[in-house]
This record gives structure tokens, sequence and C-alpha cells, in this order.
């Protein structure tokens, strides 16, 4: 089949799932009211409250939520053949990720702009608001040690994109002090700021010599490295050690200085990005070669699978914290949640699906493929790098040579893993604060102590495992925990809509039905991984990963639980559900 | 077409900067919070010497105080001798 076709069928569906779907939400279920004042014109304060232009809204919250997950997860998930993935990433977007993000966004603006996390407070009940911090705790910890060590890895497997991503932490201070300091427009040195990176980027392609390759520099793979490991291990150990040190500097700096300005960095990537990689399509208009389903699997099922590994993309339930924490503040007219909400989500299934095409048209036949994805672990460790170079084939329609879209593309997925390791080590430290205060643990809220906590898990995390591929592979087997955990917020999320709408006497099908869904695939995939195969008479045993995957498996049995309860239940409690 | 292309633009520039602003204008939110408190920290219950001097600037700070209280989740003015709606 051919690629373009698969891309258009996509979108078509997407945009049809917008369209009708959306409108149908948006009218007979929420019933968004013009007229309804939102919490931006009842609390504006011009700082966290304040009516935004639904394009401008759209803008900040698409590029809030899309970073390196909605390219990890399908770039791994193709291991099961293009149409499952295809299917999901489309069919979630449309009844599952859209109504997510659009619910919570309206949910949150019925109630004062208040967080999911204080809502399920609200709605189900005290212990909800410290299983909710303690459920995002295990997820920002997951999401800092996956992608540290994605981070690493794509320095070991593409040096060329070392460089112009170390260039790019100046390049943001200096943004950051002449917006803030000389209160320039930052569009033009934010513009200057990628020029530099990506001039830096063709160099270091071209010359080896601007290559911070490591494992080269200790004698290529087969090289001893430091305290009798390889040349790979010892290369990995450094970069996590740099990785950790950068991100303890950036999560206590002001954001102002460096996060922001490299959002903003980032912002133009994630626009570029998805230009090249689409036009290109349009004019390589490659082939898809990898199989349609991979009937030659036999070590991971993709039912239940599947559902977890592509998270971000087709349903994520970091999106609810974006929607219920900023963008739920800035709402001009309570009608714009359908566009902002409903249409950031397709945003971010338009990334998931090229991320799905450029890995399914890399390869020049249907043999080479099953020989890369020949297992799921060699799916997780590689999907990657597969990504990155299906996606530079595709930016060679634009007559980029295939070195420097090589570097291009992963400094691109570096850089989102970047930002995304940054906020979520930033959103450690906070939450461990708040867990100081819950328990009365006041040690726990001074700065460094927290980010220290959080530093320090997080590279214990990514080295202590060691597996089949050496150090740190605790890094990519933890991917399916991070689905597992993302979905389970998605579904607390979903299941506070629905408690929501039931007590408004709506119909809560809408939200229900893929809350059951995402919750019972969570929930198979964790007791087979759990049970199966990480435990101590499992077929891949491994202590870490079965107390995480234990942890976070009592906490979905616990909501499954609280779930019945609250749907059940009288509700004779003075929760006001909605402002008159 | 060029008003369109700068339309664009300022949307871009928009989108950019609005995480950015709201990060500005908390830190001066929160400096501003601190100079109130220095100002009328005799209400709640902190001496101040400068009160007397300061009480002199209340029709000033009024809405500002307004805003302040609401932003707290107080729908009412908390302070007793300090009344704005």
């Amino acid at each position: 089949m051919n690629a373009i076709v698969l891309a258009l069928i996509g979108m078509i569906i997407l945009g049809l799932g917008y369209r009708y779907y959306s409108k149908f939400v948006a009218e007979k279920i929420f019933r968004l009211d013009p007229n309804y004042i939102t919490p931006a014109h009842r609390y504006k304060d011009d700082v966290d409250f304040v009516p935004t232009n639904k394009f401008v809204l759209w803008g900040h919250h698409f590029t809030s939520v899309a970073g390196a997950a909605p390219i990890v997860g399908p770039a791994i998930a193709v291991y099961w053949g293009w149409l499952p993935a295809f299917l999901w990433v489309i069919l979630g977007t449309v009844f599952a990720a859209g109504v997510h993000d659009f619910g919570t966004l309206v949910l949150s603006v019925r109630n004062k702009g208040q967080s999911v996390g204080t809502l399920a407070h609200r709605l189900i009940g005290q212990r909800a608001k410290i299983l909710f911090l303690f459920i995002i705790l295990i997820l920002v910890l997951m999401v800092n040690a996956v992608f540290a060590w994605v981070i690493s890895n794509l320095f070991i497997q593409f040096p060329a994109s070392v460089l112009p991503v170390f260039i790019q932490i100046p390049l943001a201070l200096w943004i950051g002090h002449i917006v803030y300091k000389k209160k320039q427009k930052m569009l033009v040195p934010s513009l200057i700021a990628l020029a530099v990176m990506y001039i830096a980027a063709i160099f270091s392609s071209q010359y080896s010599f601007l290559q911070i390759d490591l494992v080269r520099y200790m004698g290529g793979d087969a090289g001893t490295g430091l305290f009798g490991l390889g040349a790979v291990s010892t290369a990995f150990f450094i970069w996590i050690v740099v990785l950790m040190i950068y991100v303890y500097i950036a999560s206590v700096l002001p954001v102002w200085k460096l996060l922001q300005p490299r959002d903003f960095i980032n912002s133009h990537q994630l626009v570029v990005g998805l230009g090249i990689l689409y036009i290109g399509l349009i004019f390589v208009n490659p082939k898809i070669t990898a199989p349609i389903t991979n009937t030659a699997v036999g070590d991971v099922s993709w039912f239940p699978l599947l559902f977890i590994t592509i998270a971000c993309g087709a349903i994520s339930g970091f999106h609810g914290l974006v929607s219920s924490g900023t963008s739920s503040k800035q709402l001009d007219k309570e009608t714009d949640a359908r566009f902002v909400g409903y249409l950031g989500a397709v945003g971010e299934g338009v990334l998931a699906l090229i991320a799905i095409i450029a890995a399914i048209t890399f390869f020049p036949s249907k043999e080479e493929f099953l020989a890369t994805y020949s297992s799921f672990g060699a799916a997780s460790s590689g999907g990657l790098g597969v990504f990155i170079k299906g996606a530079s084939n595709l930016a060679s329609g634009l007559g980029i040579p295939a070195s420097i879209s090589t570097t291009i593309v992963s400094i691109i997925v570096v850089s989102f893993a970047a930002t995304t390791l940054d906020s979520s080590l930033r959103l450690m430290r906070y939450i461990i604060a708040e867990l100081g205060v819950e328990y009365k643990m006041p040690v726990l809220e001074k700065k460094h102590v927290a980010t220290s906590l959080a530093v320090f898990s997080s590279a214990a995390l990514v080295l202590l495992p060691k597996g089949p591929q050496g150090l740190g592979s605790g890094g990519y087997l933890l991917w399916p925990l991070f689905g597992t955990a993302n979905q389970l917020l998605a579904g607390i999320s979903l299941l506070l809509i629905s408690i929501w709408l039931k007590r408004l006497g709506r119909n809560y099908l809408v939200t229900i039905i893929p809350m059951v869904f995402v919750m019972f695939m969570t929930l198979w995939a964790m007791f087979q991984q759990v049970i199966f195969q990480w435990s101590w008479f499992g077929s891949n045993s491994n202590m870490l990963l079965f107390i995480f995957g234990a942890i976070i498996f009592v906490f979905a049995i616990w909501i499954m639980l609280t779930a019945f309860s609250a749907l059940s239940g009288k509700y004779d409690d003075k929760i006001i559900i909605e402002d008159e | 077409m060029r008003s369109k292309m700068k339309a664009l633009v300022n949307w871009y520039e928009e989108v950019l900067s609005m995480p950015h602003r709201r990060e500005v204008a908390s830190e001066l939110r929160d400096e501003d919070d601190l100079f109130l408190l220095l100002l009328y920290s005799e209400m709640i219950g902190i001496p101040n010497p400068a009160y007397y001097y300061t009480l002199e600037l209340y029709p000033y700070m009024m809405e500002k105080f307004h805003d302040w209280h609401l932003r707290m989740g107080m729908e009412k003015s908390p302070l007793s001798g300090f009344r704005c709606c």
C-alpha cells in the first residue's frame, strides 16, 4: 500500500472525527454554552486566568502536549504490523484521546478551573488525592528514566547530534536574557537559535571531529571503558551522569531562564519537523514494506500490549493534566473547548501517524523489517532508531542529504525528550514537596532535597537494572510501565468526567466506554506482565519491574473499586458539580 | 496576502510568548503580594511601625486588595477593617 494513501485515510478519519463526533459530544453531551462565564473571565487576574484567543490557546496546548512520547510508542508498536498501530492511533484519537482531552478541559472549566487532581479529591474522595499524587510520581519517575535512556542512546547512536543539542543550552539562556531583560519579542531570536542549531547539525554531520563520540574515543564497540565496563556501557553511564547534572541545574533555575526559551525553540522544531516529514512524504511517495500484521510474533501478544505501548498519540493521561492545569484557566468561551481540547489531541494523532509511516516505509523489504523487529525487546530498543532513519528517508524528498536529515531528526527527538525530562523532573520535585506536606515531613519541601531525591531515584532507576542489553536496560524495559501508568491516569480522568456527567443526568457512554476499554486493557496487560513475566516464577523475572508493576496494579484495582462505588453512589453529599 | 502573513506571524509570536508572559506576571504578582503584606501586616497581627503612614495608601490599594482576596479563594474581604466589596 502507498504511504500517502494511508496518511490521507488517517487524516480524513481524524477530520471527520473532529467535524462530526466532537460536535455531537460538544452539543449533546457536554452541552457547551457560549454564554457561560468561564473561569478565565470570572477569576481574571492576567496571570493564571487570562481569556485567550482560541487559536493561540490551541497552539499553546498542542505544543505542551506533543513531545517524544507519540514518536517512541508508535515506533515500537509497529512491531505487530502497521494496521494495529494505525487503527489504535486513529480510532484512539477520535474516540478516546479527543473525548478525554476535551472532557477534562470542560470538567475543569465548569469547576473553577481546578485540576483533575483536585477534582478527584472532590468527586471520589480524600484518598483519591494521595493516590493521584503517587500515580503521577511513579509516572514522572518513569518518564525521567525512560527519556534519560532515550537521549543517552541517541547520543551514542547519532554522535553528530550531541553538539547541536548542547548548543541549544547557551542559545536558550541567551533568548531568556534578551526576552526577559531586554523585553524584546521572542520569535526572531528563537528562529535564529534554531538556525544556529541546524547549521551546527550540518557541520557536525560532515566533520567527524565535531561529533562527540564517546564510544569511538574508547576504541569502538569492542573497546574497554571505566570500572571494567565495555565502551558502550561506559559511554551510556557518562551520558546519564551528564544528563542528570544538567536536569538538576535546569530544574532549580527559574523557568524563564532555560526551560521556557528551550520550549520556544522546540515548538519551532515541532512545526519544522511535521512540515518536513509530511511534505517529504508527498515527494518521496514511499511504499509500505512492513507487513499489515506481523504473524511471526511469538513472544508478546499485541492484545492487550499494543494499547499501553502507544499511550501518547492515542490516549494519554498527561494531557488531562495540561487541559485542566493551564488551558482551562485561559478558555475565552466554553464553546472553544472543542477546538482547543479535541483538536489538540488530533494534532498529536497526526504526529503519531507520521511516526508510524516513517517507521514502516524505511525498510527496502518485508524481510528486513522482520529481521530488525525480530522480538519485542529488539523493537523496544531499536524502534526509535528506525523512526529516525525512516524520517530522514522522508526528508530526503526535500533534497536534504541523508546524513544531515538523520542528525536533524535525532536532534528533534532529543530536544523533545529533553524538554519532557526537564518538566517531569520539575514536576517530580513539586510532587515530592506536596507529599512532604501531606505526610508532615517538612524536609521534603526543601528545593534541593526534593530535587536531589528526584535526580538520584531517576538515575538509579535507569542505571541499576542490568539486563540483556547491559547497563541501563531498565530504561526501555520500563516503557510498558510508562504506558500503564499513563493510561491509568487517563482512565481516572475519564471516570471523573463520567461521574460528573452522571450526576448531571446526562448520557455518559461517550466517556465510560473508552474508560472501561482503557482500564480493561491496562489491567489485563499489567496482570500478564507482573505475574507471568516479571514475578519470581515468570518467564523474564525482574524484581524491579515486578515491584513497580505490582504497585501500579494495586492502584489500578483500587481505582476500579472506587469507580464502581462512585458511579453507583447516591450522592447525598454536598459536592457542587456545576457552577450555577 | 501580506496582512494574512502578518497575522500568522503575530499568532505565532502570541503562542510563543503566552507561557513566558504568565511566568513573568506570576513572579511580579508574588512580589506585589509581599509588598502588600509588608504594608498592611498590622491588619493580620504583625506589628508594623509604618502602619500609620501606609494606611494612607489604602484608597489606592483597594482594587488590588480585592483582586488578592478573590485569588486566595475568599469571596469577601477577610479583614474587618479593610472593606472593599
